[in-house]
């Protein structure tokens, strides 16, 4: 590929898309947001006005990031690990206590939250690590390292509580799976998860019920044609069994009353005042009213009735939904598609191996955050609340995406310099 | 294959979630119309509901106003705790309490911060309202009664569930109805019809005016008045009369099937189950399952019906022409059928025509008339479907169609119940295997208004109007037309007379012979009704129940009346009392014989019904 110098050398097609959700995002954020408070458009109380001058602080925070060294980002990488793990421990001294989780830092009228800052900085660090020429993944020792690398910044954030976010994390899985890392890995991974959510929305009887029940269809099918042992069965329920009881053990006594109510906020066994479901139900029902074009912007009656809770941050894409209606929420999905499988290709063709993990690190997130998000906004998944990247109100998250974007743009714009 | 996994992941996700949005904004259309409910605000108009009154006029069930102090968390604005507390009477914690409770049901939506008022607390607090921003007073309409007797009749009004929701469109939730008695059967009488308005909310949730120019929006119909069959004063005696005791009461109208009263007891005061206080009385009564004053025993309490029953025997022997009024039968201490068996009966003189027979109440005179009509026909199973139809004309065995919402059929046994029971046709039965429903025993069971249904068909000589309790709605000044319609039985008029003067002796000198009231020509029937219980699971018997029916007078009837007193021994001691009581109440005015009944006032059963509870053997019969 032909390939200029300076600006040129930057990957416009994933700007371009940044940009475009950056923009339908706040156009969506000014709807859901608007009310009779307002007291003009520069009212520096009102949300779309605050969005907005994140907005503008993050093109300068992209100013920032392309101008410095590439190779920075690789030699700076364990530092801006170990700053960032700091900033998180620093929390449980200094942090500020928002809707039940402990996840802010107050500065002036400012709030940070480092743990949207930890994602991109973990990507470099496990890029380092991975790209290191004495590591090899496919080894245990280096596996169990990696996972530590993961695991830190997600165990810190866990109790915050913000089990959405440490979710994410899971992500990681991806590059190594990428790098070399065994399927059976994934497959653990997703089965672990399965089963911590499962306890939490469930409870410990029924998980371990359909544990044994599963267990054991397995056993009666493989009977005959294996010579398995009933022990190893009866082993690995065991073992599963008590995950689910430690993870319910923790939850029940070692949380304080605060995280349990955070967690099952998350859940989606708190909000639910008005019934099972009353989020997801009214978020249907927004997107499902918009029909082919939607209300129109600003005309959505659910967005404005407040019908939809949480609507400029988790739920922002049911504002989508009921005014742009399916094309409009189409080409939302479109451009995420497009942004994340760009993302990869840029991961791919490049050619150091920190900055293809970073890149790949980069696309899985995107990918879990937009997964879950849009899934349970439709109704698709269960309540967790991560927000929908570049789109939903925040500046801690909006500048965490896109400074995890744009380091990659960075790299990949002078991907030529490594051999 | 490493390269392409979370490729494929990410390309899989995109076309699932455009599957989603497709289906959920294109293909299922019923989200548009979930968002119409949502965006414009339906506020309904309530009616006044419709004034009960008794069949002299008197006024028995109207409204009353209450009132709820309403908030709107979102429009309260810094105001004076200490004095609004002091007005409304409550400390400070309770109100900070009720605001965050209203703050988190929503914050815009009203809620309730004191529920009813009384009129002198609505009054005080009125003129200050205008200093709390976001309070308001909400006026609502509750029953107000005005007598605390005829619960069973009247019934209650509660919210509507969801269950009725779901089955009736017109009810929404928080909406009151009618749950039993006479609120509940004339509940689309009484209710009216509910206003309606359309308000077209804007973007901003707020009201901007009536949507589609008040197109569809509709005014409130008041509830219509109704006046009932009942006598209040009559009613009101018999529950005073009934007190600690169980059992109930019923007296119609013969020649118009009007209800004149139905005493249910134990009853309870209407008024428990109004205003604050309610669902705390509802679950007291609810979980009486002891003395179920809930349950209404003269509509669902089937029990067999003993001696009165006798009258019914002898007017089918009649018609089917199986006995005449002069021929007599022999008693030898009862009714011998089969090799050693034989059906008791009491010490009395004997041999007996039909008319002694009755006032004697003769076990073995009823249950030879019973055995020769059964035995008139080529099989019993003929015999005993013939003899039952008689009854069916009677209005017994069925629900009859009165206009009270509960109540149960009773049982009169067919051929069918016979041919299970006895296996047939593997094995034979005869008429002496059903030889106890000559005498109101075996497999016969009568709910107490079925007693008093027969009863007025045989002081009228022969036909009944089904009983109701409704005498007219205002306005349409009509009653159904099941209730202005002739039911003519079975029996020719000419076999009444001699049962009627059966009856009649029951008074002259049989077994109420002491209960005769001065002036008034009463017929009568005593029945002692054998029962049962399970005590720790064993059959236990049970003081008799103590029955009585009764028409008055002999040949004007004003009155026909059924008492039925569980546990209350032979016939005449208890129900025969009452209903000779509520006789003179209803005919004279007043009662005469203070003696009695004051007796009766003071008499009490409960002793008798704590016997199976007490974890101790018991006599019975005493």
């Amino acid at each position: 590929m032909a390939r200029g110098r300076g600006f040129v050398r930057l990957d416009w097609f994933t700007i371009i898309i940044y940009l475009a959700l950056v923009g339908i995002g706040w156009i969506n954020i000014y709807s859901a947001s608007l009310d009779d408070s307002a007291t003009g458009f520069f009212d520096m109380s009102q949300i779309y006005f605050k969005q907005l001058v994140w907005i503008c602080l993050s093109l300068v925070l992209i100013i920032f990031i392309l101008a410095l060294e590439a190779k920075f980002y690789e030699r700076f990488s364990s530092i801006i690990y170990i700053v960032s793990l700091v900033t998180l421990l620093g929390l449980f001294v200094f942090g500020k206590n928002v809707n039940g989780a402990t996840s802010w830092y107050v500065l002036g009228g400012f709030s940070i939250q480092p743990s949207e800052f930890a994602k991109a900085a973990t990507a470099l660090a496990l890029g380092k690590y991975i790209g290191d020429m004495q590591t090899n993944i496919k080894e245990f020792k280096h596996q169990l390292r990696a996972f530590i690398i993961i695991a830190l910044p997600a165990l810190f954030i866990l109790p915050q509580p913000d089990p959405g976010s440490a979710l994410v994390y899971a992500a990681f899985i991806f590059p190594m799976y990428r790098e070399g890392l065994h399927f059976f890995y994934l497959l653990l991974g997703f089965f672990l998860a399965a089963l911590f959510i499962s306890t939490l929305a469930f409870g410990v009887v029924w998980v371990s019920l359909g544990i044994v029940l599963i267990c054991g269809l397995i056993y009666f099918r493989n009977r005959k044609r294996k010579k398995t042992k009933v022990i190893n069965y009866l082993m690995v329920a065991a073992v599963c069994i008590g995950f689910s009881l430690s993870v319910n053990y923790i939850f029940n006594n070692v949380f304080e009353q605060r995280h349990r109510d955070r967690f099952n906020i998350v859940l989606g066994k708190e909000t639910d005042a008005k019934g099972i479901g009353y989020n997801t139900n009214q978020s249907e029902i927004a997107i499902g009213s918009g029909g082919w074009t939607g209300k129109g912007w600003t005309q959505g009656t659910q967005t404005k009735g407040n019908f939809v809770p949480e609507q400029q941050t988790d739920y922002i894409f049911s504002t989508v939904g009921e005014e742009w209606g399916f094309l409009g929420s189409i080409v939302v999905v479109i451009l995420f598609v497009a942004l994340i499988v760009r993302v990869l290709f840029l991961a791919e063709r490049q050619k150091s191996q920190f900055s293809r993990v970073y890149g790949y690190s980069v696309g899985a997130i995107l990918f879990v955050h937009f997964f879950v998000n849009v899934g349970m906004v439709t109704g698709l998944l269960p309540t967790v609340g991560i927000p929908l990247p570049f789109f939903s109100y925040g500046g801690s998250g909006l500048w965490g995406f896109t400074i995890l974007l744009f380091i990659l743009i960075r790299l990949d714009a002078s991907n030529s310099y490594y051999a | 294959m490493r390269k392409l996994l979370l490729l494929v992941l990410v390309l899989i996700t995109g076309v699932v979630f455009a599957g989603r949005l497709f289906y959920l904004q294109v293909y299922d259309t019923s989200f548009q119309k979930l968002s119409e409910n949502n965006a414009i605000k339906v506020i309904y108009d309530y009616p006044q509901r419709g004034y009960i009154y008794d069949r002299n006029g008197e006024l028995l069930v109207s409204n009353q106003p209450s009132y709820d102090v309403m908030v709107i968390p979102r429009d309260l604005v810094a105001f004076d705790t200490l004095e609004f507390c002091g007005l409304l009477k409550m400390n400070k914690e309770d109100l900070v309490k009720a605001l965050e409770k209203a703050k988190n049901h929503s914050p815009r939506l009203p809620s309730p911060i004191i529920p009813q008022l009384t009129k002198a607390e609505y009054a005080y607090l009125s003129e200050k309202m205008h200093k709390y921003k976001g309070f308001y007073i909400l006026k609502r309409s509750l029953r107000d009664y005005q007598i605390d007797h005829s619960a069973n009749v009247l019934g209650y009004i509660a919210e509507a569930d969801n269950k009725i929701i779901k089955k009736n469109p017109y009810y929404q939730m928080g909406d009151l109805l009618g749950k039993q008695g006479v609120e509940m059967q004339y509940e689309e009488v009484l209710r009216g019809v509910k206003g309606v308005k359309y308000i077209q909310k804007d973007r901003f949730n707020r009201d901007i005016g009536p949507y589609k120019d008040k197109a569809f929006d509709t005014i409130p119909e008041r509830g219509k008045d109704i006046k009932l069959t009942i006598d209040a004063v009559l009613q009101e005696y018999g529950e005073k009369l009934m007190a600690n005791k169980r059992g109930g009461i019923v007296a119609l109208e013969p020649a118009t099937g009007e209800i004149l009263a139905l005493v249910a007891a134990p009853n309870y005061d209407p008024s428990l189950l109004v205003g604050r206080e309610r669902s705390k009385n509802f679950t007291k009564l609810w979980y009486d399952t002891i003395s179920k004053p809930l349950f209404d025993r003269v509509l669902q309490g089937e029990y067999p019906p003993g001696s009165p029953f006798k009258a019914l025997t002898a007017l089918i022997g009649l018609q089917e022409g199986v006995i005449d009024t002069e021929e007599t039968v022999s008693c030898y201490g009862g009714f011998r059928y089969g090799r050693n068996r034989k059906l008791g009966c009491h010490a009395h003189r004997s041999p007996l025509s039909m008319q002694a027979g009755i006032a004697n109440s003769c076990n073995a005179y009823f249950c030879t008339v019973y055995k020769r009509t059964i035995e008139k026909y080529p099989t019993p199973q003929e015999g005993i479907d013939n003899w039952r139809n008689h009854l069916l004309s009677f209005g017994l065995g069925d629900f009859m169609g009165y206009d009270l919402p509960s109540g149960r059929p009773g049982k009169i046994p067919s051929a069918k119940t016979y041919n299970a029971v006895y296996q047939y046709p593997t094995y034979k039965w005869y008429a002496t295997a059903t030889i106890s429903n000559a005498i109101g025993q075996g497999e016969v069971l009568l709910t107490p208004m079925q007693m008093v249904n027969f009863t007025a068909a045989i002081a009228n000589r022969g036909w009944y109007y089904k009983p109701h309790i409704i005498k007219n709605i205002s306005g349409a000044d009509t009653i159904p037309s099941i209730y202005r319609k002739k039911y003519q039985t079975t029996i020719d008029r000419e076999h009444f007379d001699p049962v009627i003067a059966g009856l009649f002796d029951v008074y002259n000198y049989g077994t109420a012979a002491h209960l005769q009231v001065p002036g008034i020509e009463i017929c009568g029937k005593t029945g002692t009704a054998e029962n049962y219980t399970r005590v720790n699971g064993e059959r236990v018997q049970l003081t008799d129940h103590s029955v009585f029916i009764a028409f008055a007078p002999k040949d004007d009837p004003k009155i026909a009346i059924a008492v039925f007193v569980e546990n209350g021994y032979w016939g005449s001691r208890w129900a025969g009392r009452i209903a000779s009581l509520m006789i003179e109440k209803y005919i004279k005015g007043e009662i005469t014989r203070k003696d009695l009944e004051t007796f009766i006032l003071n008499g009490s059963l409960e002793e008798e019904y704590a016997k199976p509870y007490s974890d101790e053997p018991f006599k019975i019969n005493q």
